[in-house]
């Protein structure tokens, strides 16, 4: 049987929000009997965009996280819909909205805060995948079609298969906590909830200050490797994907012109930025 | 005999159509009249008479019609009336095509050897009727799933399908195209082949376009002031501030015209300025410089003269280094795409942010190949005071500068090359002019002072060591450098004190690496698709519809092409846009012209009043607010209120900043609402070849997707209403509807020889085949000129007289090389623009010290993300959620200005708190944004907000419109230029406390 996935990667959203836009067209001000209620011009957001910086000036990164309904094959709201939540075949999940009216204790259910209530209409409301018009023969649904970057990226095959591509791709729920089995997967999800260290590394010869390239950076904790990069051109270097609350670590900069030196740093909950760390000439041998 | 039974065939055809059209019925029993069609001489003819929707005809002369349509020969009228009538014929007409002449009756109407005499409206009753009958059997728009009909239309961010249902638009998409649709173009770079995704892309502002259609603040009815008498009191002091009264369209269109002849009467046509927004909704027929441009010719009126605002260093600057005036100083956009992925290594963005300008009109093509680039490993550097759109996702480095000082930066890069050797020794020899006078001034012999990595540290704010190897990497690496949004220039650090000085230093940067070698270029894969160059379809300002000549690219295809009468405006007296306000507030002003035809052109300096011409008593507004995109906003304000303006006619789409300043408005309806043809990202005479920024080229019959809402309508339909109490319908509409001008343009085009009007129509779009063999692909931008040939890249300009040596050689400079040292200005006494492009610190910056005291932070204000300068901003739209457009606080959307964290606690300022953004010319409240991306010391808002909502008395109290315009200096780049300098502007920033004093 298949079923439909949505895999959204972080490293490919730039915010530019088509999918936030083509949703709220879609939905706002058009009824579709079955399937959705109309959704009020302002206030929700069926698709919204996560944003975070991590770093600070000048070494600081954004990160875009689409968020939408899940469409959880172990969905809470399905299990307290009593029948107000339908979980389709083809793993799309759907509040009735005839069933579902004045059921507002379905929009605290969802752990991702992906259901809006509808105060005009006494409605709990969430994206439906468009189901709408997957029903009509899309072959995707708009938010999809919309995405400039490839960002976004909907598929329906079996679920042997979605957990195939799941690893190959290393792909994550936004939550991990949660036991909802989600049927939307990120990408490169690192670049929202982990942390990174980055630092410049600089030569000093003959009074003159450069930037120096091709540093190797080691990572060491509790006395072992664990992460290496290299300097670029401009002696930038970053290391990324690190858990938060990793502890003190050590920073090894080596360069076979250079003194090795040694940083020590801390993971809080905050990527680091180190300040400059200037390398000096070995002498010559 | 043929002119005879043409004219027994009208009253037939009209009688069999009627039986089968209640429409054409109700159309033929609106108004009861009597035609005739003649001979001059009176030996033939037909009369036919409507009476309760009823055609009596009969064959002779009848003594009193009210219109008479009149041929100096029966020979000439049934030729004519074959023409006009083979477009019934819609199976035989591509075989009826080649025996018709259809220069024949345009050129029988200018000898006035067939013309229209009589009661006007009777006569544009007729040719409604007439038309109607032509066009009511095309077909438009595809079934869809549902019972839906699919449309299409064309928008600034892209085309798009429109689904309706029951007469209400259901959704807008991007276009998704069939296998009928011509495939992408391909490209082999590198072991790897690219080809485009089989689609078009799409902005935001462009898919939000639904919410903008049924907008709350659409402007649905004619209204006028409620303390404004024509007749009595106009109130013009209340501009602003009082309300509305609905009017019908009879009173408003008998006001308008009223008031149209008594300025001509009483003070001469030049009293009438036209003012109108650079850009419009998109189609060819009511674009600004078609249909528009067509009746205020016809009118007369003073022109506004737009200054070139998104590439003002370019203009006034970089052209006089290698030319491309009639590019406004941008480089050549051919060839970039293959050229970049193949060979470049290293692409500088400087200034430059196309994931969030989509090189203007092209929504997210070039996306797709920025993702090759990054794919195939060419290295990135961001220049910028904000980590914008494009390097944020992009990756690679971003060097965070100071505002204004970007040329500071580029000298010490050429510095580093001449220093150190690196520098492309040949290309500079055998290219350029006056390099050794740049050389010492570089090196500081000229001035003691070298132009280094150190010295220009304390204006920028980069390090020396980054200046270095940000100079050598350049150096060893082929590098693209991308400025402004298209990367061929545009936008960005362009639009400041020292913009010219930056475009200067740009081009003089790549005359040094041998600009136009493989892989050595300027663009960021924006522009230079290997697109069909030669296809012919016009893009909006070749004239479209307007006949005009002057002022359009008429002149060069459309005029010859379409069957057009032509039109000229024959008032010399102008007004710089950005000087409107001092010409109404102290009666006098002074402009520069942007002339594109020559280098030299720009100096030709205009005043106003133009001698003897009268002062502007009538303004007629068109289109979008100007207040979003003029610097020190309030000024506007206050011009509109004054009483030497005795008339303000606003014909707009949206209740939106200067529509409030109106005596009259007329509600006119979006593309949407009205029939059209155009091509997507196609601006012609604006930018020749624009649409090579796309992936695949798609012209778009622009379906009337939905009746006009309420009472508004289509700007065409307006000023044919207007021309009818002028006496001009005849002349303005020259009998034909939209749809029919629509097909005049798709006749006049190579479309015909592609695909048959019935399927266009009804289909709406069509896929222009690319360019597939190498041979007829355009070739790299400025390659010809790196290896000494003659140009061969498919552009017409520069003009033949243009060139110093033979036709073709060289570039536009007096030279034909890359002058270093400009012949132009060392002709023209511009101390703000001397000859060598030293470095000349801002007027209103960090090293403007009594002013910095006050106002410590710099402002810039790009062009925006999510909206299309003011369209597609406020009005209620959808975009209003986009948190980093507006942020909705105590129920209204404020506009959003990034602070960085440090400048944001001093001044105890929050995430999304309302701050006060003021310097002494005005304060406008923001919403915060506390980012990191944001340089400490600078703000980043957005420029052209379409809001102007000044809490207190307009002009004077603080605006919550976000048109931060209203901080930006008023003060041209030079003083010898009309360039607008609106990134250098130092505000302060403060939490906002509700009041409404500045």
């Amino acid at each position: 049987m298949k079923k439909w996935n949505l895999i959204v990667d972080v490293a490919e959203c730039h915010n530019c929000h088509n999918c936030f836009v083509t949703c709220k067209d879609e939905y706002v001000g058009n009824d579709f009997p079955g399937y959705s209620a109309p959704q009020p011009l302002h206030g929700h957001r069926w698709i919204d965009i996560l944003a975070k910086e991590r770093g600070r000036f000048p070494r600081v990164e954004a990160a875009y996280v689409p968020i939408m309904c899940n469409h959880c094959d172990n969905a809470p709201c399905v299990a307290a819909g009593r029948g107000a939540v339908v979980k389709r075949e083809d793993g799309i999940v759907l509040i009735d909205p005839r069933r579902a009216k004045g059921r507002k204790d379905l929009v605290g259910i969802c752990p991702y805060g992906a259901i809006w209530w509808n105060e005009e209409l006494q409605l709990p409301q969430a994206w439906t995948f468009d189901a709408h018009l997957i029903d009509s023969g899309w072959d995707k649904p708009r938010c999809v079609q919309a995405c400039p970057t490839g960002a976004l990226q909907s598929l329906k095959v079996s679920d042997e298969e979605m957990s195939e591509i799941v690893a190959a791709n290393n792909l994550r729920p936004l939550v991990a906590r949660h036991a909802t089995r989600p049927r939307v997967h990120y990408k490169n999800l690192h670049l929202y909830d982990r942390l990174f260290i980055a630092g410049t590394v600089l030569a000093e010869s003959a009074g003159v200050v450069d930037c120096l390239g091709e540093a190797q950076i080691e990572l060491i904790k509790e006395a072992k490797v664990v992460s290496a990069v290299r300097s670029d051109a401009f002696g930038e270097f970053k290391i990324d994907s690190l858990l938060e609350d990793s502890g003190a670590c050590e920073l090894r900069i080596l360069h076979p012109d250079f003194a090795a030196e040694t940083v020590a740093v801390t993971l809080g909950k905050e990527s680091l930025v180190l300040d400059p760390i200037p390398l000096k000439k070995t002498a010559p041998r | 005999m043929l002119f005879s039974v043409m004219l027994w065939s009208l009253a037939i055809a009209l009688r069999v159509y009627s039986w089968g059209s209640p429409r054409l019925r109700a159309l033929m029993a609106e108004k009861d009249f009597v035609a005739q069609i003649r001979v001059k001489d009176g030996s033939r003819g037909r009369w036919y008479r409507l009476a309760g929707g009823r055609l009596q005809s009969r064959v002779g002369i009848i003594s009193d019609p009210d219109i008479v349509i009149r041929f100096k020969t029966a020979s000439l009228g049934a030729r004519v009336l074959v023409h006009l009538g083979s477009g019934m014929f819609h199976f035989a007409y591509p075989f009826l095509r080649p025996f018709l002449d259809p220069m024949l009756p345009i050129n029988a109407a200018k000898g006035f050897a067939f013309e229209v005499q009589g009661k006007e409206d009777c006569s544009l009753q007729f040719t409604r009727i007439f038309n109607f009958m032509l066009t009511n059997h095309w077909r438009q728009g595809m079934p869809a799933a549902g019972g839906e009909i699919r449309y299409v239309n064309q928008t600034n961010g892209g085309p798009v399908f429109v689904y309706v249902k029951d007469g209400r638009i259901v959704r807008i998409t991007p276009l998704e195209f069939d296998e009928e649709d011509a495939k992408g173009w391909s490209i082999e770079v590198r072991g790897q082949t690219f080809t485009p995704p089989h689609r078009a892309t799409a902005s935001p502002h462009g898919l939000a376009s639904k919410s903008l259609v049924y907008s709350s603040k659409r402007l649905l009815y004619p209204m006028k002031r409620v303390d404004f008498d024509p007749n009595g009191d106009r109130n013009p002091q209340n501009r602003g501030k009082s309300g509305y009264v609905r009017i019908s369209w009879e009173e408003a269109l008998d006001l308008a015209a009223s008031e149209i002849k008594r300025v001509r009467r009483q003070h001469g046509h030049g009293a009438i300025l036209w003012s109108h927004s650079s850009h419009h909704t998109w189609g060819n027929v009511g674009y600004y410089l078609s249909a528009a441009v067509r009746f205020m010719n016809a009118i007369g009126h003073s022109k506004m003269v737009l200054n070139p605002d998104s590439w003002e260093g370019w203009f006034w600057g970089a052209a006089h280094h290698y030319g491309y005036t009639m590019r406004m100083g941008t480089a050549e956009p051919y060839g970039q795409i293959e050229d970049c992925l193949k060979e470049a290594e290293m692409i500088v963005f400087w200034a430059s942010d196309p994931e969030s300008t989509c090189a203007s009109y092209a929504a997210f093509e070039g996306t797709v190949r920025r993702q090759w680039a990054k794919r195939l490993g060419i290295k990135m550097v961001h220049i910028d005071p904000y980590k914008n759109a494009t390097a944020a996702w992009l990756g690679g480095k971003w060097i965070p500068i100071v505002p204004g000082t970007s040329p500071a930066l580029a000298h010490a890069i050429a510095h580093v090359w001449i220093t150190e050797g690196l520098y492309d020794k040949d290309y500079v020899e055998k290219r350029t002019t006056g390099f050794e006078k740049y050389r010492a001034y570089l090196l500081g012999e000229e001035d003691g002072t070298p132009k280094s990595p150190e010295w220009q540290a304390p204006e920028t704010g980069i390090e020396p060591h980054v200046v270095r190897t940000l100079a050598r990497e350049w150096a060893a690496k082929k590098t693209y450098l991308s400025c402004g949004g298209k990367g061929v220039a545009f936008g960005g650090a362009n639009r400041s004190a020292t913009g010219a000085q930056w475009a200067r230093a740009m081009v003089c940067l790549m005359a040094m690496r041998g600009l136009g070698k493989p892989g050595i270029n300027f663009g960021n894969l924006s522009v230079g698709a290997p697109l069909d160059m030669q296809f012919y379809f016009p893009g909006y300002a070749d004239g479209g519809i307007s006949g005009d000549v002057e002022a359009t690219a008429d002149a060069v295809q459309n005029y010859q092409r379409l069957p057009h009468l032509i039109s000229m405006n024959t008032v010399t007296q102008k007004i710089s846009r950005l000087r409107i306000p001092e010409a109404i507030l102290d009666g006098r002003a002074e402009g520069h012209p942007t002339d594109s035809k020559s280098i030299e052109g720009q100096f030709m300096r205009f005043s106003y009043p133009s001698p003897g011409h009268s002062p502007i008593r009538m303004i007629y507004k068109y289109g979008g607010s100007h207040f979003g995109t003029t610097m020190e906003s309030n000024r506007l304000a206050k011009a509109l209120q004054s009483d030497s303006v005795e008339f303000i006619l606003n014909q707009s789409i949206w209740d939106e900043g200067e529509t409030a300043f109106a005596d009259l408005i007329l509600p006119a309806c979006t593309n949407f609402e009205r029939t059209d043809i155009s091509e997507w990202a196609s601006s012609g005479g604006y930018g020749h070849h624009n649409f090579n920024q796309l992936n695949h080229r798609v012209i778009v019959l622009q379906h009337k997707c939905i009746e006009p809402l309420g009472e508004s309508k289509s700007d065409y339909e307006i000023f044919l209403e207007l021309s009818k109490r002028l006496g001009l319908s005849t002349y303005f509409g020259e009998g034909k509807s939209e749809l029919l001008w629509c097909r005049e343009q798709f006749l006049s085009s190579d479309l015909p020889r592609m695909i048959s009007w019935k399927k266009f129509l009804k289909k709406g779009y069509y896929v222009v085949p690319p360019e597939t063999k190498s041979e007829n692909r355009a070739p790299a931008s400025m390659c010809w000129f790196a290896e000494g040939r003659k140009k061969d890249v498919p552009e017409p300009s520069p003009l033949p007289c243009e060139y110093g040596e033979e036709y073709l050689s060289g570039l536009q400079t007096q030279s034909g090389k890359f002058e270093f040292e400009p012949s132009s200005l060392k002709r023209f006494d511009d101390p703000e623009r001397p000859p060598l492009n030293r470095y000349i610190p801002s007027w209103e910056g960090r090293q403007t010290k009594e002013r910095f005291e006050r106002f410590p932070l710099q402002l810039i204000t790009p062009h925006p993300r999510f909206s299309f300068h003011t369209m597609g901003d406020g009005k209620d739209s959808i975009i209003n959620d986009i948190v980093d457009h507006r942020v909705l606080i105590d129920g209204y959307y404020y506009w959003t200005a990034r602070v960085n964290p440090i400048d944001a606690a001093k001044r105890g300022i929050g995430h999304h708190d309302l701050v006060k953004l003021f310097n002494d010319r005005g304060a406008v409240v923001c919403a915060a944004v506390v980012t990191d991306r944001i340089t400490p010391g600078v703000v980043h808002a957005y420029e052209s907000s379409a809001l102007y909502e000044p809490i207190g008395e307009p002009g004077s109290s603080v605006d919550r419109g976000g048109c931060v315009n209203i901080l930006t200096p008023k003060r041209h780049m030079s003083a010898r230029t009309s360039a607008s300098a609106p990134n250098s502007c130092l505000v302060e920033v403060a939490k906002w406390r509700g009041e409404a004093a500045i």
